[in-house]
């Protein structure tokens, strides 16, 4: 095995005499009559060591991967040019994909495998023993290492002058703080978080819309057990901050049977004939609440699983969400559609510090 | 290199001539004479550490190449490129570019895929490593700091992960980050200016892209790249760990030399590796945006998933039983954010001071370049079986909806199951590993000291039947027998006749870790064994 070093026999001798500043054992239990390192097994060649047909093979081998894999990078040159992606058709996009790939894997398998199997069959099988030594180097250059340490705080005064240590700590614990400040240019100066995630766009009269279309929602048109994906009248129109007041604003609308409908005193007249609407925002992270069960009339949120009971008050019944979801008071007007009577009355989506 | 040899009169070989010419310039002979000959240790679970930094290298290479058409902002166009379905939609300029790779760049989609695989099979990689380094016990002295190194690693390859899922600005790479907006939300005191101050204003805002696009392509790669430039250094100077055999010490290293054999086998690796990430990007497709559509606060849709590293996160957030948030002093305490990120941060703190504890406990001083079997470290292999537990009950509870449909079950009781596995789990884990590995150990003294059942069956004069047992030779013994067995520490009074608090938490981990002790067979305890046979 070890062609350049030394045979087991003095490796074991080695052991006992390398361990100059034993360290401490610890709790490990080092047995007196412990078994020696036997050292190295007879070293055992390889086929292709001992038969030269072998050899050759696998030489063969070695050379023919390297030429498969010049034929795979041309075939990749010429996959690009023999797919090429013609507008509007997804199927040249994949077939390009896929033989231009494939000419790349064969390209870079051919050499990986060739090069191993070089490595393996053919080299000269060596093994070399290198001796380790101390991580921590020689006792010496330990010592003159610490060394080097004690004389420069002799000669700055480093322990002793502590007054001049002490205030550039003080200091240098100081001068980041303006980079700190810095900071707040990651956020519009003059807006605060906490107004901002207290209101949505919803205000008296603003009618229901369809979401994406914008097209007002009357009351006639919802039927029992049917839900609607609602934003505010006029948002699809924002020039600025569209995604921003939707991801406040979005609702869920549902109609159920007014006699399956378990409202709350306070909120009698927030819903319209068994019409209901609750903010789509999850009270846990703020996932869009999007699933809905007709039957159960329960709401899911596809991201953590919370689940909601729209026949009560939206109230959470399973999963990590804390709060029910936010309602929104609506009513008709005068031409029949969907209006909100005000705000949400709290602030939707996930929760914050500041809540309350 | 050789130019000492010069007292022949041949002439110079071209390599020699080169190598000098170069050498002259640059002074590496005394580099290449340190460690072109160095004896590299051997085994195939070596390779989870290689096969960590190749898909590095293709993360790499491909990403480079997608920064010269993916454009990191999100202000609106309408999408105009090749793909029919979403001609003519609203979308950031972020996602159009992306589709624009994928679509109307020739090997865009292959290389965006390539990225994203290799990415995926990055972090895996780094997981497997940390599991062969953990289970072998090759973090103890003098390898803890690369044990920090690789654990910083692991993490921010993860933060790599995902700031990259975040880029192209899709429904789900949104929906990952409204998540994540409202974990920082969660956070008491801070979370509503650090998720003012991340999203720059409002979510989503028009600024995280960007941001993140920094983040993934600038200040997380170069920390990545030092740290593995560190991590490699000390793999070079610790020589790396070998696993015990036949004239291998704690005093030796030994191996193929570094050149040529292993350069060819990790060079020729590196090309596997690429190669297989090739393949898998030409055959299957990865993060379909286009089936997505653009970012919008609304629609979400069922089954989502995170990649896969990820998950134990996501996991951990869904286990969380209902109602876990309350006001207090007039201010919101969200527990249901507050316990899964304090679970997971104190899982990975242990994760990463895991060395240092056991280091302590033991109060073993000494370097260890042999690499333990997991059987012989048996608590150390119950508490890495505890702890994989843990992590694939959180991480199992990512895909509890998908459980739940595939195999028709109720989502509460998917939910419910995965919580009894994150907490009762990994006691359950600790306790079979244990058993298992102090068996293994006593069926290696068995072996060791009556032979290995030889399959030959013999009849006895007297009509018995027996099993020869073939006794080992002195290699196959070594390996059985070459390890220490760590003893439960005795608490002792200091030099000031006291027993420090610290001395009886010591003590009473060094009980838990080693009462089970199982020591190697002695060369008194075989021939005891041999006279018996004889009788």
């Amino acid at each position: 095995m070890a062609q350049d070093d030394t045979s087991g026999a003095d490796l074991v001798a080695a052991d006992s005499s390398h361990a100059a500043p034993a360290a401490s054992p610890g709790t490990a239990v080092i047995a007196a009559d412990a078994f020696e390192n036997p050292g190295f097994p007879p070293h055992r060649p390889r086929v292709t060591d001992e038969n030269p047909e072998r050899q050759k093979r696998a030489q063969r081998t070695v050379y023919t991967l390297f030429y498969l894999s010049i034929l795979g990078s041309i075939w990749s040159i010429a996959a690009y040019m023999l797919f090429p992606i013609e507008s509007n058709d997804v199927g040249m996009v994949r077939l390009n994909n896929m033989f231009f790939g494939l000419g790349a894997a064969l390209a870079l398998l051919a050499i990986g495998f060739g090069v191993v199997h070089w490595g393996k069959a053919v080299m000269t099988d060596v093994e070399l023993v290198d001796e380790r030594h101390p991580i921590g180097g020689s006792p010496e250059t330990q010592a003159a290492a610490v060394q080097v340490f004690q004389d420069s705080d002799r000669e700055s005064g480093f322990t002793r002058r502590t007054a001049i240590r002490n205030s550039l700590i003080g200091a240098l614990l100081v001068f980041p703080i303006p980079a700190l400040v810095l900071f707040r240019g990651f956020a519009p100066q003059d807006q605060l978080p906490v107004p901002l995630l207290s209101h949505t766009m919803w205000k008296k009269g603003t009618r229901l819309a369809l979401d994406p279309s914008g097209v007002p929602i009357r009351a006639a048109d919802v039927t029992i057990g049917s839900a609607f994906h609602v934003i505010p009248e006029g948002l699809q129109d924002l020039e600025h901050g569209k995604l921003e007041e939707k991801a406040k604003a979005a609702v869920l609308l549902m109609r159920l049977n007014p006699d399956e409908l378990n409202e709350r005193e306070d909120r009698k007249d927030w819903s319209y004939d068994g019409i209901v609407a609750y903010s789509k925002i999850c009270t846990h992270v703020g996932c869009p609440v999007a699933l809905y069960e007709q039957h159960t009339h329960h709401l899911l949120c596809p991201c953590h699983q919370s689940q909601f009971d729209v026949a009560n008050h939206c109230e959470v019944i399973f999963g990590p969400a804390a709060r029910a979801l936010p309602q929104l008071p609506i009513a008709i007007d005068d031409e029949g559609y969907l209006v909100a009577q005000s705000d949400f009355t709290e602030p939707v989506g996930p929760s914050f510090w500041e809540r309350h | 290199m050789s130019t000492a040899t010069t007292n022949a009169p041949q002439k110079r070989s071209f390599t020699a001539a080169a190598s000098v010419y170069v050498n002259e310039r640059t002074s590496l002979a005394g580099f290449v004479k340190e460690l072109g000959r160095k004896a590299f240790p051997d085994h195939w679970s070596f390779l989870l550490g290689e096969v960590a930094l190749f898909s590095f290298v293709v993360v790499l290479i491909s990403g480079t190449f997608l920064t010269f058409f993916f454009q990191a902002s999100m202000v609106e166009v309408h999408y105009d490129g090749s793909y029919v379905p979403l001609k003519g939609v609203e979308m950031s300029v972020a996602m159009a570019s992306t589709l624009d790779i994928s679509f109307d760049i020739r090997g865009g989609l292959f290389v965006r895929q390539m990225h994203h695989w290799a990415a995926l099979l990055f972090v895996a990689a780094i997981g497997l490593h940390m599991l062969r380094i953990f289970f072998t016990g090759a973090f103890r002295k003098p390898r803890e700091f690369n044990w920090l190194i690789g654990f910083v690693l692991f993490v921010l390859a993860m933060a790599e992960g995902f700031t990259g899922y975040s880029l192209p600005d899709d429904l789900l790479s949104g929906n990952g980050l409204a998540i994540i907006n409202g974990m920082v939300k969660g956070l008491p005191l801070i979370g509503t200016w650090t998720s003012f101050l991340l999203f720059g204003g409002e979510f989503p805002g028009t600024a995280i892209v960007g941001r993140l696009y920094t983040l993934h392509i600038l200040l997380l790669p170069a920390l990545v790249v030092a740290l593995i430039a560190i991590h490699l250094v000390f793999v070079v100077v610790h020589k790396h760990t070998q696993y015990a055999g036949p004239g291998k010490t704690q005093q030796n290293a030994v191996g193929p030399p570094i050149l040529p054999i292993y350069a060819a086998k990790a060079g020729g690796f590196f090309f596997i590796i690429f190669g297989v990430l090739a393949l898998i990007a030409s055959l299957f497709t990865i993060n379909p945006i286009w089936n997505y559509g653009p970012y919008d606060p609304s629609p979400v849709s069922a089954g989502t998933q995170p990649d896969w590293y990820i998950g134990f996160a996501d996991g951990a957030l869904r286990l969380i039983p209902p109602g876990w948030e309350f006001v207090w002093l007039d201010r919101t305490w969200s527990f249901n954010i507050l316990v899964p990120l304090i679970a997971i941060g104190i899982f990975l703190v242990l994760v990463a001071a895991y060395p240092f504890i056991e280091a302590w406990i033991k109060g073993d001083k000494r370097e260890h370049h042999i690499a333990d079997r997991p059987r012989n470290a048996p608590t150390r292999t119950a508490i890495g079986a505890a702890g994989v537990t843990f992590y694939a009950g959180l991480w199992a509870a990512a895909s509890s909806d998908i459980l739940a449909t595939h195999f028709s079950l109720t989502m509460e009781g998917v939910i419910h199951a995965l919580q009894f596995v994150v907490i009762v789990g990994p006691f359950i884990a600790y306790f079979v590993t244990k058993r298992v590995c102090l068996a293994l150990q006593k069926k290696d003294r068995e072996i060791v000291l009556h032979g290995y059942e030889s399959g030959r069956i013999v009849k006895l004069p007297g009509g018995e039947f027996i099993e020869v047992h073939q006794p080992l030779d002195e290699y196959d013994r070594w390996r059985l027998v070459s390890f220490e067995s760590y003893a439960p520490l005795m608490i002792r009074p200091n030099a000031r006749g006291r027993i420090t608090p610290a001395q009886h938490v010591r003590a009473a981990l060094s009980r838990w870790f080693f009462e089970d002790r199982i020591a190697p067979v002695s060369r008194g305890e075989l021939e005891a064994s041999h006279h018996d046979e004889h009788h």
